[in-house]
């Protein structure tokens, strides 16, 4: 069932945007609460996302293999 | 409006992004499979193909780099893959789920080829296959120079270049401000320093593993960098390669394991504050987290690198599934997009292997707090 694969590989991308949009909205309030701390900020959240695509394509990956 | 200069570059920029466009023209009317297209330009292969058009009489003519294949079978027997690919002809066979699909064998060697793996042919000169369709024949020890062999030499050798240039404008002196090539390389290293190292390993130990952060950060990025450009002698999907991110990620696992120092070790057999009741459940735990940490790099930039290649290719294939030149205004634009994000990925992807492997290495070395 090549279709599940695909339904499952969309499902690992939704919670990987969800994850990375909170992360740029907390990113850029605490931006506009502090510009000093902007680029220390911008690096923490640069950081993180990558981490949450790693784990999003953990579930493409498993999804790439079955269908 | 756009000065003159970078309106120019931007033409530039999206007339050489269509030449991967051209590099798998098919015949007038002939059905192109745009699922095998991408696959076969991300997988390995042993011979570098630029471009095919169609010849006279109607037969495709190649345009290829032969590489050589190099097999271990009872002594070391060496050819060039012309051999293989171009010798003979196909021979078809019709797969289990009613499909056409092609092998090519060549009887005078004793070797046959399917989906780029190499077999030893049975006494009738062909490939056997079974219920499921996966070939039974006895496989040579397969050490050939493929695509991605190639590239990892060109890149060392490019990186090896680069990097000597640098150095040597350091030798001298070095009481003066970088000069030439290394104006470009100081920041990155400093940055690879003072970013990476110093803040993940700490001021007093850090300069004994600069040497393999250093060249972590550069090769991942040169590779991520050439598998963009897609024309030889880039567009092989090196850091593509599970096998080549699962060496990377060995090395940082083997980097991490022998210079843990005492309180690692504590930290992992004994973690302070468990009750004693709780150790035979963590310890296997914490046994099994030296494997995954590296495990995640691994499949990290495998599959950041190879989901951009895969939408790369199926954007330029959007013209080729739909028949029409037309599309091209769509398709040439999406892909201009998406490239230039993947010189972003390429570097981010090489950024975030080091810092998580200086992280590791200085979790392995921190000292008792």
């Amino acid at each position: 069932m090549t279709g599940l694969a695909a339904i499952g590989a969309g499902i690992a991308v939704l919670g990987a945007a969800l994850g990375i949009g909170k992360i740029g909205s907390s990113a850029m309030d605490a931006m506009a609460r502090q510009p000093e701390a902007a680029s220390k900020i911008q690096t923490g959240m640069i950081i993180s996302a990558a981490l949450i695509e790693g784990a999003a394509l953990f579930g493409i990956v498993v999804a790439l293999l079955q269908g | 409006m756009l000065n003159t200069t970078l309106k120019a570059l931007v033409w530039m920029i999206v007339l050489l992004l269509s030449a991967p466009v051209f590099s798998n023209s098919p015949e007038e009317g002939e059905n192109v499979d745009v699922t095998e297209m991408i696959m076969h330009h991300i997988k390995d292969a042993h011979e570098w193909h630029i471009l095919s058009y169609p010849g006279e009489n109607d037969v495709k003519q190649h345009v290829s780099v032969p590489l050589p294949i190099i097999l271990i079978d009872n002594g070391i027997q060496v050819f060039s893959s012309k051999r293989l690919y171009h010798e003979k002809e196909a021979i078809e066979i019709v797969t289990i789920d009613g499909g056409k699909d092609h092998y090519v064998a060549n009887e005078e060697l004793g070797y046959g080829m399917f989906h780029e793996k190499i077999y030893k042919l049975n006494a009738a000169g062909l490939l056997d296959f079974d219920s499921e369709g996966n070939v039974t024949n006895e496989k040579p020890y397969d050490f050939s120079i493929t695509k991605n062999v190639f590239t990892l030499f060109f890149s060392a050798l490019v990186l090896f270049l680069l990097l000597k240039a640098a150095v040597k404008s350091y030798k001298s002196d070095g009481l003066h401000p970088p000069r030439g090539i290394a104006r470009f390389i100081e920041p990155i290293v400093i940055f690879v320093r003072d970013d990476i190292a110093k803040a993940n390993i700490g001021e007093t130990k850090y300069k004994k593993f600069m040497p393999y952060l250093l060249t972590a950060f550069f090769f991942i990025w040169i590779n991520n960098m050439l598998g963009l450009i897609p024309i030889f002698p880039g567009g092989a999907n090196l850091t593509g390669n599970i096998s080549f991110t699962l060496t990377l990620a060995v090395l940082t696992m083997l980097v991490t394991v022998f210079s843990g120092n005492k309180n690692y070790w504590i930290h992992i057999f004994k973690t302070p504050g468990v009750p004693i009741a709780l150790l035979p459940i963590m310890i296997p735990i914490e046994l099994i987290g030296i494997i995954t940490k590296p495990f995640a790099l691994m499949i990290r930039l495998f599959a950041n690198i190879t989901a951009g290649h895969i939408i790369i290719l199926s954007l330029t294939g959007i013209i080729f599934t739909f028949g029409s030149a037309a599309w091209s205004g769509l398709s040439i634009p999406m892909s201009l997009f998406l490239l230039i994000l993947k010189l972003l990925v390429a570097f981010l992807q090489a950024f975030i292997f080091t810092m998580l492997s200086a992280l590791f290495i200085g979790q392995a070395v921190a000292e008792e707090h």
